[in-house]
């Protein structure tokens, strides 16, 4: 039994870890073709088309025919690629990701059907689990930035310039997000982190650090609005511009995996991992919560975020790369540190020995003064822009009626009431070739439109 | 003190890799690959803490040191490129000589230190980690050293806005917002100019390479769609003639179907190069909007 963990591995020999292991190892393969179908097909029906359809039912095999084309497609490697550090990239990438699933519990201890054995649905823990993940997620920024640097060319070293600062600045954000559920949980374990939400899920209590993981996870994982190191429009494919089949293929499926991994991070730490929801969590003295049931819901939560992710994409548009750099170090970084800095005083009250009744008032107060303070500030910006409304803007004046003119101060306008539009030079033509040729059969098409026609 | 044999097989397989990776970023020829050695020489270090159950030192190693240190080197490495031609030439007179001395001294600090130095009887790991190793570490450093990790925090920071100091440069007009940009463009309508981007170049049936216009809404051909460098340079290729050239093929392709045959030349005289043309241009255009990146199974917008 290790300290300062919840589950009790001291049952599991080396080939039971071996086992788990290569369970998690396919899982998270199958989940990478599920999700990237899932991804497909809800992106469809946002957009009102049906998405993957033909290979197996409902498209579901799309994934695994676009995995072996993939794997059959030629391999290219640029000539003014740097070979070792081309071929190590993906890998780096691929292997960073596979590591995080390592100490995330898919249940509690569960039976093996058939047998006596009992054994936590997780690979391991440790006390300091949660960091291990942050450690791998670091460590999987390597392969993005030397793929980049490593393809010889323009557009991947921009791509994976774009990536480091990005996902630095955004890990910050994310690690002072999770400090939060540490003090919350007293511990640093996953299966502890778990064990601490039974009455309650952190990311209640805790919302405002669950909203900047949210919005930093999107940014760590290269999502959209956050995809930056690969804007198609900017930057051709950014970091994998170069890299084709197999190599492609492993960026990829990393892309995904890191997907799964932030999400199963903010389920275990936020959504109360792998317990019932609440009105099923009291069902029948929490029967729910035991044997194998748990690995139903943290499935469900994982994919209620996987969908997030996917809605996102879906809703937004990508960023600005100044806005979102703005973002990350204006917004996020210093609304995460403060929410940190309230907590640690409220555990400190709390510890201090002040009731949660003294404690609600405080903060009810303390809002009420907020609050009437906001309300008296003088409202300058306000206050300008009605001055500038009532008087008006001084290079604005009245036009006689009836001239119009399309492009008033620059901006095209419409006509004012009482001002006529110009007739439309294309409506005449319209007109004089309707009075030209009455009733006579059209013109054959020229070479050139009836092309057009065909197509 | 021994350990146990599987921290010994760790050991006795991660330290000559590190050693190997040591050596490399003294011989490697490239700073990026230099920089790759010492990150893997980090990593087994992180393995190395981690087996000798200093979990927290271990994971930290990896986060602070491989992930946000070692990252921002290797990017100005990148950034910068590190040459052999770089000058090595002393700016600084005597500067060789003062970094000896510096480097002695610290040599004979280090060492009165080290001689000094009495340890206490060891406690044993079992017992320094009895409350877990993250909790135990944390007594430790703001409990026992609170003092010095408060003055090392304040070093870090001034340093950090040091940084920030000295790289800010003071703007010397006012930054135009998106606003303002807007409306400029927009004050540039009547100039000539256009809101939106320039117009790609047209995609044709059996051409889409950069050389051909696109064709307007009226059917015109616009001219700015192709990229200036090759209209000056007299590469364009006109919109009537890739037209032309899809209109014979699909000419034949029909009498071939009725049965006449695409050998009967004079109902479609077959331009000269045009198959060189048709059969150059259409597998590389593809190859180079399709192929090469295979981002197209991601299937929407992205």
């Amino acid at each position: 039994m290790i300290p300062g963990v919840a589950s009790d591995f001291s049952n599991d020999w080396l080939w039971v870890s071996l086992i788990k292991a290569v369970l998690i190892v396919v899982f998270l393969l199958t989940s990478v073709l599920f999700a990237i179908w899932f991804e497909r097909k809800v992106v469809a029906r946002m957009q009102v088309r049906p998405g993957p359809n033909w290979h197996g039912p409902f498209g579901l095999l799309q994934s695994l025919a676009d995995a072996m084309k993939l794997l059959l497609k030629e391999d290219v490697n640029v000539t003014r690629a740097d070979r070792i550090v081309y071929l190590l990239a993906p890998m780096i990438s691929v292997f960073c990701a596979l590591l995080v699933f390592a100490v995330i519990p898919f249940g509690p201890e569960v039976t093996i059907p058939f047998t006596e054995y009992t054994t936590p649905a997780q690979l391991t823990d440790f006390p300091v689990a949660v960091l291990y993940v942050l450690a791998c997620a670091s460590m999987g920024v390597y392969g993005i930035v030397l793929g980049g640097w490593s393809s010889g060319s323009t557009y991947p070293l921009l791509g994976s310039v774009r990536s480091t600062a990005q996902v630095i600045s955004y890990e910050l954000a994310m690690g002072l997000s999770l400090v939060s559920v540490f003090i919350m949980a007293g511990s640093m374990s996953t299966s502890q982190i778990v064990a601490s939400q039974t009455s309650i899920w952190w990311f209640l209590p805790l919302l405002p650090a669950f909203v900047v993981y949210v919005i930093s996870m999107i940014g760590e994982t290269n999502r959209l609005p956050f995809d930056l190191p690969e804007a198609e429009g900017e930057l051709v494919s950014g970091y994998m511009t170069e890299y084709s089949s197999m190599k492609f293929a492993w960026f990829f499926l990393a892309e995904y995996i890191n997907m799964l991994n932030v999400s199963a991070v903010a389920t275990t730490l936020f959504l109360g991992g792998w317990r019932a929801p609440w009105p099923l969590s009291a069902v029948n003295d929490g029967m729910f919560n035991t044997g194998w049931w748990p690995v139903l819901w943290f499935l469900a939560k994982l994919w209620l975020v996987m969908f997030v992710f996917v809605w996102v994409r879906g809703t937004l548009l990508r960023l600005r790369y100044d806005q979102f750099m703005s973002f990350g170090w204006k917004v996020l970084i210093p609304v995460a540190l403060a929410w940190v800095v309230v907590l640690s005083v409220f555990q400190y009250l709390g510890l201090a020995g002040v009731t949660r009744t003294q404690l609600i008032t405080g903060v009810a107060v303390a809002a009420v003064v907020v609050i009437a303070l906001l309300w008296l500030w003088p409202d300058r910006k306000g206050a300008a822009a009605k001055e500038a409304a009532g008087s008006g803007p001084p290079g604005a004046p009245h036009r006689p009626a009836g001239e119009f003119d399309a492009f008033a101060d620059g901006f095209p306008v419409p006509p004012l009431p009482g001002q006529a539009l110009p007739p439309s030079p294309r409506a005449r033509r319209h007109v004089m070739q309707a009075s030209e040729v009455p009733g006579a059969p059209a013109a054959p098409p020229s070479a050139v439109d009836r092309s057009e026609e065909t197509r | 003190m021994t350990a146990s044999g599987a921290e010994a097989a760790l050991f006795w397989v991660l330290a000559p890799l590190m050693v190997l990776a040591a050596l490399g970023l003294l011989f490697a020829r490239k700073a990026v690959h230099a920089a790759v050695c010492v990150m893997f020489v980090m990593v087994g270090l992180a393995i190395l803490y981690v087996a000798q159950e200093a979990p927290f030192l271990g994971v930290v190693q990896v986060v602070v040191y491989t992930g946000a240190v070692m990252m921002l080197f290797l990017f100005v490495l990148m950034l910068v490129g590190v040459d052999a031609a770089d000058s090595l030439t002393e700016t600084i007179k005597g500067q060789r000589w003062v970094g000896v001395l510096l480097g002695l001294g610290l040599v004979v600090v280090l060492l009165g230190v080290i001689a000094q130095a009495t340890f206490p009887p060891a406690v044993g790991l079992a017992e320094a980690n009895a409350v877990t190793n993250p909790v135990a570490l944390a007594r430790v450093l703001l409990g026992d050293y609170v003092l010095a990790m408060e003055v090392v925090g304040v070093l870090l920071v001034t340093a950090a806005l040091a940084g920030l100091v000295l790289t800010h440069r003071r703007r010397l007009s006012v930054r135009p917002t998106q606003r303002v940009l807007a409306a400029a463009r927009v004050a540039a309508l009547p100039q000539g100019r256009t809101l939106t981007p320039l117009p790609a170049p047209g995609v044709y049936a059996q051409n889409n390479a950069m050389d051909t216009p696109a064709l307007g809404p009226d059917g015109e051909p616009l001219p700015h769609s192709v990229p200036r460098v090759l209209r000056i340079r007299g590469q364009e290729r006109s919109a009537t003639a890739v037209l032309a050239e899809e209109e014979t093929l699909v000419a034949r392709d029909d009498l071939r179907l009725i049965g006449v045959g695409p050998t009967s030349g004079e109902a479609v005289p077959a331009p000269v190069g045009l198959v060189e043309t048709t059969s150059g241009a259409s597998p590389g255009s593809t190859t180079g909007g399709t192929g090469t990146t295979g981002e197209d199974e991601d299937g929407g917008v992205r």
